[in-house]
């Protein structure tokens, strides 16, 4: 079963705003049949797990079907604002890449064409170690055990 | 007549190119919009939430400065082009001296032998007396705070103006219109309103313009920028990006495109990209012309490089203006190593331990600490993946806040003795110190601002 978890990465792209000690991480959907996993699979309970101490605020999940996307709001998740914060990535500019690093469970139409694009699936030690750090989405773990 | 005009009106399309979208923006993409973009209008947005805190700390210095530094260059590149295409100009690099840069302009325009421009200055962005004057009753937006409990010296507060004062000037027939703090959007909305005579009351079209606008508001982050990922997203001759035109009709819609020869994308996935980009609810976008509802846009390629941007709609603003309120806090020490070969990431976790007892035995006091490894987790920390094999060489940063700036600079100084003193093995260490001015948000009613247009002709 684990061959069919793929990183967020293979089936959609991202981008992240910030206004103020808020940043907006967009999933869009490289395909609109992707956008049930997407729609499905990041949830909020699955982006607070993954972003873990990064956000210290609320999460809010605006989905629009219409475009195939999500956008999702992280509160209080730039170290206490773009302007004073210590980080090297003050706007959160990144968090797009951490948020299309989440592991998604791709059922197995798509995850074939999926490998026969050439994308691999998550890397099944990686998958072991983030298990063991309670990071993976509900779904995923199940489909581990 | 009438009829006749109403037609004429309805296939009109306006063009206004985005030729900048931050303080420092590349200068050339502008001018080969304003040489070969055919364009109606160039916007130059310059201003993040910073800026205009720094660039009133500027003009407390020298009341001749706080305005954009490229202006001079941006100027007198582009505007013997739109002096010969017509091409009026719209721009936030007033900052927080758009007067001084008014002055500056007409200098420009004069060293260039042009003649017969009007160059508009819209001021009144400036509230720091009001804030300073309320600050009990201001709160800020996030936490709730009474600006007055905030610690440290508040240096500037200046209001999200909206369109309106710009197509005022656009009205008295400026070429050139300088703002201050003005909200992105609102510079590339005030052109539609003044060539399509909308009514400032007509949501539902002030909304789809407003969607327009924000396609373009952020510059080439439409046209390719900021999107490349290679086997994922390809952008051709991403070097070489050419900003975005909009190209607007009567009743909102829009298409966006790019000058032909320029590198770059404007597909679907741009244009979403951009238009989830610093939104929160999108049915509900906040700003000083218009709530905007992107939830019914549409999206069509209609050619390479060309996306149409229709549907879309809006509800009566905000009875409010947001304010950018600068406040001092304190100083920020920074300082970074780098160490390589095999054990680098050891002796690098020793080094630090070596400067947090340092930190410790000297009594440095700092509000905060952070240290990142560089290459392992300095963006995402411990939510950063694993790395399947120790890294070559790894680059270990400090930055610390405080309020004494001499504790930044200790921070700094015990870095620099871990050459000679630390772990074996290191790069040379490099340091800096710098004054943190912190952002925060605030709401103030309309009529506490009082904006104003000073109009000079050349």
């Amino acid at each position: 079963m684990s061959r069919t978890i793929f990183h967020l990465r293979e089936i959609a792209h991202s981008r992240a705003g910030d206004k103020g000690d808020t940043s907006n991480v967009s999933v869009i959907a490289y395909r609109d049949e992707f956008f049930q996993i997407i729609s499905t699979q990041v949830t909020v309970d699955a982006v607070r797990s993954h972003f873990g101490t990064l956000v210290r605020g609320r999460i809010t999940r605006y989905p629009l079907p219409q475009f195939s996307a999500l956008n999702i709001v992280l509160e209080e998740s730039l170290g206490g604002g773009v302007t004073r914060s210590l980080s090297l990535d003050p706007h959160g500019k990144s968090y797009s890449a951490l948020m299309l690093a989440l592991p998604v469970l791709v059922d197995d139409a798509i995850a074939a064409t999926l490998t026969d694009a050439g994308r691999l699936p998550v890397d099944e030690r990686l998958l072991v170690h983030l298990k063991d750090l309670g990071r993976l989405p509900l779904v995923v773990r199940e489909a581990l055990n | 007549m009438t009829e006749k005009m109403n037609s004429a009106e309805a296939t009109r399309v306006l063009r206004i190119g985005a030729g900048a979208s931050y303080a420092g923006d590349r200068v050339e993409p502008a001018t080969d919009l304003a040489a070969r973009g055919s364009l109606d209008y160039l916007v130059y947005e310059t201003l993040a939430e910073r800026t205009i805190a720094l660039a009133n700390i500027e003009r407390a210095k020298d009341p001749e400065l706080g305005y954009n530094e490229l202006l001079e260059d941006r100027l007198i590149a582009a505007l013997p082009h739109c002096k010969a295409h017509g091409t009026r100009v719209v721009t936030s690099m007033g900052a927080a001296n758009p007067l001084a840069a008014q002055r500056k302009t007409l200098e420009l325009i004069g060293r260039l032998g042009l003649c017969a421009i009007k160059v508009a200055a819209v001021i009144g962005d400036d509230v720091l007396d009001y804030c300073l004057a309320n600050a009990q009753s201001l709160r800020v937006m996030e936490t709730g705070i009474p600006l007055s409990e905030l610690k440290g010296e508040i240096v500037s507060a200046n209001a999200y103006l909206g369109a309106d004062n710009i197509v005022a000037a656009l009205d008295q027939g400026a070429d050139i219109v300088i703002t201050g703090r003005v909200a992105d959007c609102s510079l590339f909305l005030a052109p539609m309103i003044h060539e399509f005579g909308w009514s400032q009351e007509d949501w539902e079209t002030l909304g789809k313009g407003q969607i327009a606008a924000d396609m373009v508001e952020c510059g080439a982050n439409v046209s390719g920028g900021f999107f490349a990922d290679p086997g994922y997203k390809e952008v051709a001759a991403l070097h070489d990006l050419g900003y975005p035109i909009l190209e607007v009709s009567a009743d909102g819609s829009s298409i966006v495109s790019k000058l032909e020869g320029t590198g770059g994308a404007i597909t679907r996935a741009t244009c979403l990209e951009q238009m989830l980009y610093e939104i929160h609810d999108p049915a509900e976008y906040i700003t000083p012309d218009v709530v905007v509802d992107f939830t019914t846009v549409r999206l069509d390629e209609v050619g390479p490089d060309r996306v149409r941007i229709s549907g879309g709609a809006g509800r009566p603003k905000p009875v409010e203006l947001k304010v950018s309120v600068g406040i001092k806090e304190g100083w920020i020490g920074e300082a970074e190593i780098t160490y390589a070969g095999i054990g680098c990431v050891e002796r690098a976790r020793l080094a630090e331990n070596v400067v947090r007892e340092r930190l410790r035995i000297g009594s440095v006091e700092l509000q905060e600490l952070r240290v990142d490894y560089i290459g392992i987790d300095s963006l995402h920390g411990p939510q950063s993946l694993p790395a399947e094999h120790a890294p070559y060489e790894v680059r270990l940063r400090f930055a610390g806040r405080s309020n004494d700036r001499k504790n930044a600079v200790k921070l700094g100084n015990e870095v620099e003795t871990l050459v000679g003193k630390g772990p074996s093995a290191s790069s040379l260490p490099r340091k800096s110190v710098r004054e943190v001015v912190a952002i925060y948000s605030c709401l103030i009613p309309r009529d506490a601002v009082r904006p104003r247009i000073v109009m000079e002709t050349v």
